[in-house]
């Protein structure tokens, strides 16, 4: 860890510190209702007293998302390497599918739940529906802005036999040019993925569920455990956080000669 | 006596010496032709090409230059030609090696994987002992796995060359292939290239009439609009001339003064 990640963390951990001091401040100074503001240290101890049931609730939630994140990301790199080496397909599915994105997804959730119930399988759909569009979109402009120059270059090299060789070549551009080329356009679709993720899958389980930091929420909030509420959401943003920045770690182990690092 | 370090040896096992065991074609070239909409860039032109020879063609910017070069790569879409002919009767495609003014190097790829993508992209073996003695030759052995990005610009330049001579074909199309260095660099680079290419057929497009005369057994000046081809110009001597030979830079005086008139 280098003496700038250490200051960086440093300087995170004093504002977030302030923000805590200020929200105290707050709820002494207003004297507001403990089931309207409840102070962090009201929430702090609701954490340490759950702290095994929301480990519970969470560990489904973080599940939702991670299963979202592969499939719909899954799904998101398929369809884009299939458009782009399909003109035809891009042609009639790519205005569909901007189309589509006009539809909020969210308002598909009652249907996802009523189609594949209150269990797991509702809401990963759910996340990765919202993954997909992003990720598909980001790889996909990818690999339409390969420098043309690589791929002359490459033209050249496998033209023995334009008419045997026509398919095998442009393969060969795809699989050793055109992808490797599109990945840090890739990685920026799958940091707006990792970011939206959780969206996805608490929604999923406000509209119907049976477990998961979601429905926690909804259930302490309809019996005025606001402490309780906040303590499942402050571990939903730990969760939310972790994930991004554990993708964003890997995707630059992975891509070094990536331009923006 | 210690042994001799077979790494500074001049024969390298593996390398084929330029001009063995090659075949040695011409390319002809008659009616070639590039238009866009109304603006007829060159019609009619034809190009010799002769075997072992190199042959440099100089231009204004936008003369169509780089088209001509590309038409023979059989890399632009737009022009074309009525006859383009290897001087056995066979094909060009799949027999020549292409080298651009920016190097072409793939930013994920290090130094030693840029110069054998050619036999990747073909799906064969990557002869790493050839590829290594190659990078010797051109002074890189030591970069072999650095990435391009931690090269200068005349290291990157000469990662190209030694890419081109992967290759080993018996036609080398060169597209400014030493414009975007510094003139001390350059100088270096063209003795390098003449060294390394000599036997080989030759297409130099360049915009340096020094270079020309320093590289070319014939010389053609491309211009007007349409352009045409005058004469070529044949420099006495072998190349590459020497750069501080007093006949040269008056003829490049001469030259310069044909492109400006």
């Amino acid at each position: 860890m280098t003496s700038n990640t250490v200051q960086n963390i440093g300087r995170s951990l004093i504002t977030f510190g302030g923000f805590l001091a200020i929200w105290q401040t707050i709820v002494w100074a207003t004297g507001v209702e403990f089931f309207i503001l409840p102070g962090p240290w009201l929430v702090a101890l609701s954490l340490a007293g759950n702290l095994e049931l929301i480990a519970g609730h969470a560990a489904i939630t973080a599940l939702e998302i991670v299963l979202g994140l592969l499939f719909g990301s899954g799904f998101g790199i398929i369809s884009a390497v299939s458009l782009s080496w399909f003109p035809n397909l891009r042609r009639w599915l790519l205005p569909v599918l901007v189309v589509t994105q006009a539809i909020p997804v969210f308002a598909l959730a009652p249907v996802l739940v009523l189609w594949m119930g209150y269990g797991l399988a509702s809401k990963v759909m759910m996340a990765s529906l919202i993954i997909f569009f992003p990720v598909t979109a980001a790889f996909l402009d990818g690999l339409r802005r390969t420098e043309p120059g690589w791929l002359d270059l490459a033209q050249t090299m496998t033209a023995a036999n334009p008419r045997a060789n026509f398919l095998a070549g442009r393969w060969a551009a795809l699989r050793h040019i055109r992808i490797p080329a599109a990945l840090p356009a890739l990685a920026s679709g799958l940091r707006v993925a990792a970011a939206v993720a959780p969206i996805g899958a608490v929604v999923g389980e406000w509209v119907g569920s049976s477990a998961g930091l979601g429905y926690l929420m909804l259930h302490a909030n309809g019996r005025m455990q606001i402490d309780l509420l906040f303590a499942a959401l402050f571990v939903l943003a730990v969760i939310a956080v972790t994930i991004y920045f554990t993708l964003d770690w890997l995707l630059r182990r992975l891509l070094p000669w990536q331009p923006d690092n | 006596m210690p042994a001799e370090n077979p790494e500074h040896s001049v024969a390298i096992p593996g390398v084929a010496l330029p001009g063995v065991a090659l075949p040695v074609i011409g390319i002809t070239l008659r009616g070639g032709a590039l238009s866009f909409g109304d603006r007829a860039v060159f019609t009619n032109l034809d190009l010799d090409l002769p075997a072992g020879r190199t042959t440099c063609l100089l231009g204004p910017s936008g003369v169509g230059k780089s088209s001509l070069l590309r038409l023979i790569a059989g890399i632009s879409p737009e022009a074309t030609a009525q006859t383009l002919l290897a001087s056995d009767g066979g094909v060009i495609a799949g027999r020549i090696a292409y080298m651009d003014q920016r190097d072409l190097l793939l930013p994920w790829l290090n130094v030693l994987d840029n110069i054998t993508l050619g036999a990747r992209l073909r799906g064969e073996a990557a002869d790493h002992h050839r590829a290594m003695a190659m990078l010797h030759r051109v002074g890189l052995a030591d970069v072999a796995t650095a990435l391009p990005a931690a090269l200068s610009g005349g290291m990157r330049q000469r990662a190209a060359l030694a890419r081109t001579l992967m290759e080993d074909q018996p036609v080398v199309l060169m597209d400014e292939p030493f414009s975007s260095v510094d003139a001390l660099t350059r100088l270096r680079l063209q003795d390098l290239a003449a060294e390394l290419l000599v036997g080989r057929t030759i297409l130099l497009v360049t915009h340096d009439p020094l270079e020309a005369l320093r590289l070319g057994h014939q010389i053609y000046v491309l211009r007007g609009e349409p352009a045409c081809m005058g004469p070529a110009l044949k420099p006495d001597g072998q190349p590459p001339r020497p750069a501080d030979d007093p006949a040269l830079h008056t003829l490049a005086a001469g030259i310069l003064r044909d492109l400006a008139g």
